[in-house]
């Protein structure tokens, strides 16, 4: 177990490595500059190579990105090029709003999600699998930004059962969390109705019926935790799925995430902070990837760690 | 410095006008209250040595002061900080009088060493000011760092000297610039690089909380030096909100501005609610939006060619693209900026004259080019309302749809042979007809790198301009707007660009907001002049 752990620790730390060195490359052949961002349209040609020089921008790639990994290594982020903030006060500051969000989006879609998967597997082959199976089709492929602007328009214009974006109080997180749940739902409730298909033709389901058990008994007692077990342990992987949705969603929900960070970081060529924002990101994503993997031999001891 | 006012007996005192430093602010005015404005960016910094965007612009107004300021609502110079001001004959010397007694956030009154601190700070390479360029007729410029500037002396604590290198028309221009506030020397040094986040001014509001990704609060400044002002007790800055549901949130009575004003897709049902519209207020923008025509890359070497793309263009149904919110431009400058040409027509809408004079420059089959554009909405429709115009000639223009940074990139590298310039348009800096000029159609922007994207460098109309700048006198205003007006004719005569409309502001607000219109379409201040509104009840 312990070697295990050690060399899945390597093998993240190198992944980690790729990423900052892919995103670095990208950025760095990126037909845009930075330096032109930052000294505005009414810079001299001087104050604009002064910038750069400032900021190592005049370096070659190796260099620049050999700065970057030692002061990474060191725990400096840098500071944001037009903000002028530590990279590592931005995203700490966003951090808990994302985290937020990412817990409420996994409990909206394994509310979701679960009860679909098990009402499908139960109705399994009839109008209302089909209609559920269709609607979680539907859900993992609606856009998000579609879907985001829909619920705020019915739920928050319309209806004004909630506040129209931003974030502070529980009615605040409830679109931004369902939007995002309603994504996730679609591959639960996929998983959900196979898992909960294969245990119902399990043999002790066939002799827990033999035995006369009501049928709420047999689904809830026998079948239910021993189908979501699987399905609870995909939660680690969710991460990695939220990431692309939160960009969207935290934006038009004015949800002061990472995700909202990135994006406006994009538009300004912020490289420190677009760095940031992947490197977390990507560490969540693997973090997540590997506790995914530690889970899964506690819930089903078939499985064994090599 | 009495032995130098002396000798100098010829010294030039200005009298200020008197309106100006008479405005009155609107005597319904009520003080009180908390207003609402969105933004969908976080602000990037208020830091008025680097702030550069339209957004924190007239935040940091609000939050400090230069010697010189604007009339609220227009174009016209006051004074700020400065209570008077002196030019000397040869117009080198300016003398500014400190206002006695003013207090800055921290409660320190403010002296002439703070504004000699401030210009050498934002002149200072290692501040690396956006804004930097600006004051390079300051004398010792070039070799401004650390030490300082070597033409802004202290003469006493209520008087600063500056020497020019240069005589320079818009220099009190230049002072009225966010980047020439006046800062505290010891709360920038405490603050360091987060200066940007714990401003210290000498405005009309403070700083009172900044929230990073969700909002900031202003609050009055109890002290203000303007007796009167600022009205209102607190501004509240929330960001990351979209456009359209900042303006969802207005009809709701939740927001009282949308800073990034009415999203275009919105517009025509804003407007055509006429409860919705009583509540826009429209103003002229010192804006032009413009096709650049770069003049090194065939054949736009030709000046048939530049002037056949000029009638070809078919404006007015540019600004139908656009719901109307502009007007067809004839000439590089904007109408409400001083030197604007009345009464010059341009060149017409005319296609069939177009194919004429392409014929003549050897081009009757045509040709084939690039049409760079920003890819957000509207500018790729309106590359395509400018190929069609192109193709209705017999240019094919293909349109190159990138990322803002891109075409930048490409403008200034000079490889870009036409580009369609919305969403990084020229928008002045001060209300001066020269700031339309040097950096994007005189030599020094058509550098690599520079904004002068149609590579355009006339060293006749180049000497004109330095000549215009050196008229200083305000007497000789008249004289000099003349001139200036000469020198966009001659641009136009050598069709580097297209201009296409100049844009018009629609600022929208709630039914409580009070105050002049003119506050609402203030050419320096966008979207409000924060410190002369207020609310009603």
């Amino acid at each position: 177990m312990a070697a295990y752990l050690i060399r899945r620790l390597i093998q993240a730390a190198l992944i980690l490595l790729g990423v900052s060195f892919v995103t670095f490359l990208l950025l760095y052949v990126l037909p845009a500059d930075p330096v032109r961002q930052i000294a505005g349209r009414s810079a001299t040609a001087e104050t604009v190579e002064n910038i750069r020089q400032q900021l190592g921008l005049d370096k070659p790639f190796f260099v620049q990105y050999a700065r970057y990994l030692g002061a990474l290594l060191q725990g400096d982020m840098g500071r944001s090029y037009l903000q002028k903030t530590e990279v590592a006060e931005l995203i700490l500051s966003r951090l808990p709003a994302t985290l937020l969000l990412m817990l409420g989006a996994i409990i909206c879609e394994l509310i979701l999600g679960l009860t679909m998967g098990i009402v499908a597997a139960l109705w399994r082959g009839r109008a209302l699998d089909q209609t559920l199976m269709v609607t979680s089709f539907v859900n993992v492929s609606a856009p998000q930004f579609v879907v985001s602007l829909l619920l705020l328009y019915v739920f928050a214009v319309k209806l004004g059962w909630f506040p129209i974006g931003g974030y502070g109080t529980f009615a605040h997180l409830v679109l931004p969390a369902v939007t995002l749940g309603i994504l996730g739902s679609g591959w639960y409730s996929r998983m959900m109705r196979s898992s909960m298909i294969d245990v119902l033709r399990a043999d002790y389901i066939r002799t827990a019926r033999a035995k006369g058990l009501t049928r709420a008994r047999i689904v809830l007692r026998h079948a239910l935790p021993n189908a979501i077990l699987p399905v609870i342990a995909m939660i680690g992987i969710d991460i990695g799925i939220f990431m692309g949705g939160i960009v969207v969603v935290e934006s038009v929900f004015g949800w002061p995430g990472i995700g909202q960070l990135a994006w406006q970081a994009i538009q300004r060529v912020d490289i420190p902070i677009i760095m940031g924002v992947t490197l977390v990101s990507a560490c969540a994503i693997v973090l997540g990837n590997l506790l995914a993997d530690l889970i899964a031999p506690l819930i089903d001891p078939r499985i064994k760690l090599r | 410095m009495k032995r130098l006012l002396a000798s100098t007996a010829v010294m030039l005192a200005l009298v200020l006008p008197a309106a100006a430093q008479d405005y009155i602010p609107d005597p319904a005015a009520k003080p009180g209250g908390t207003i609402t404005i969105t933004y969908k960016d976080d602000v990037a910094t208020l830091d008025p040595a680097i702030g550069y965007d339209w957004q924190n612009w007239s935040m940091i107004k609000s939050l400090f002061d230069g010697l010189m300021d604007y009339v609220p609502g227009t174009t016209t110079l006051r004074p700020g900080l400065a209570e008077s001001y002196e030019i000397s004959e040869d117009g080198l010397v300016y003398t500014f009088k400190l206002r006695p007694g003013v207090k800055f956030h921290n409660g320190r009154e403010m002296t002439a060493e703070d504004v000699k601190y401030s210009l050498d700070r934002v002149t200072n390479p290692e501040t690396q000011s956006p804004g930097a360029g600006f004051f390079g007729a300051i004398a010792g410029f070039e070799t401004a760092g650390p030490g300082g500037l070597s033409g802004v002396e202290v003469v006493d604590p209520l008087t600063v000297k500056i020497t020019l290198s240069r005589p320079d028309a818009t220099f009190l221009h230049v002072m009225a610039l966010n980047f020439a506030s006046v800062v505290p020397k010891e709360a920038v040094e405490e603050a360091g690089a987060d200066f940007g986040k714990k401003p210290v001014g000498t405005g009309a509001f403070k700083l009172a909380e900044w929230t990073l990704g969700q909002r900031l609060v202003f609050e009055k400044n109890a002290d203000y030096w303007r007796p009167g002002v600022p009205f209102l007790d607190s501004i509240v800055f929330e960001v990351g909100q979209e456009p359209v549901v900042a303006l969802l949130r207005l009809q709701k009575g939740e927001v009282d501005v949308p800073g990034d004003g009415i999203p275009p897709a919105k517009f025509t049902e804003v407007m055509g609610d006429p409860a919705q519209a009583a509540r826009v207020v429209v103003g002229g923008q010192l804006h032009t939006g413009y096709i650049t025509l770069n003049v090194t890359i065939p054949p736009f070497d030709k000046l048939e060619v530049r002037k056949a793309v000029n009638m070809a263009i078919n404006k007015e149904r540019i600004t139908q693209i656009i719901n109307g919110r502009a007007v067809p431009a004839n000439q590089p400058l904007p109408p409400s900026m001083p030197g604007y040409t009345e009464g010059y027509a341009g060149y017409p809408y005319d296609p069939e004259g177009a194919k004429k004079l392409l014929a003549d420059a050897g081009l009757a089959e045509g040709f084939e080019t690039e049409l760079y554009v920003m890819n957000t909405d509207p500018n790729p429709r309106i590359a395509q309302a400018i190929q069609q115009d192109l193709a209705a000639i017999g240019i094919k223009a293909n349109i190159q749809n990138l990322a803002q940074a891109n075409v930048i990139e490409a403008g200034g590298a000079g490889t870009a042979p036409m580009i369609w310039s919305g969403g990084m348009a020229w928008i002045a800096d001060f209300p001066d007809p020269s700031n339309f000029y040097g950096p994007i159609l005189g030599c020094a922007g058509a550098v690599e790198g520079g904004w002068n994207w149609s590579k355009f460098c006339d060293p006749a109309l180049d000497a004109k301009a330095v000549e215009a700048d050196s008229m200083f006198d305000p007497a000789k205003s008249a004289e000099r707007l003349k001139l200036w007006s000469d020198i966009y004719m001659g641009v136009m005569e050598q069709a580097p660009w297209v201009p296409v409309f100049n844009e018009e502001r629609y600022t929208m607000k709630s039914e409580r907001m009070g105050g002049e219109d003119a506050l609402y379409v203030d050419p320096v201040s966008i979207p409000v002049n924060y410190d002369y509104v207020w609310v009603k009840q």
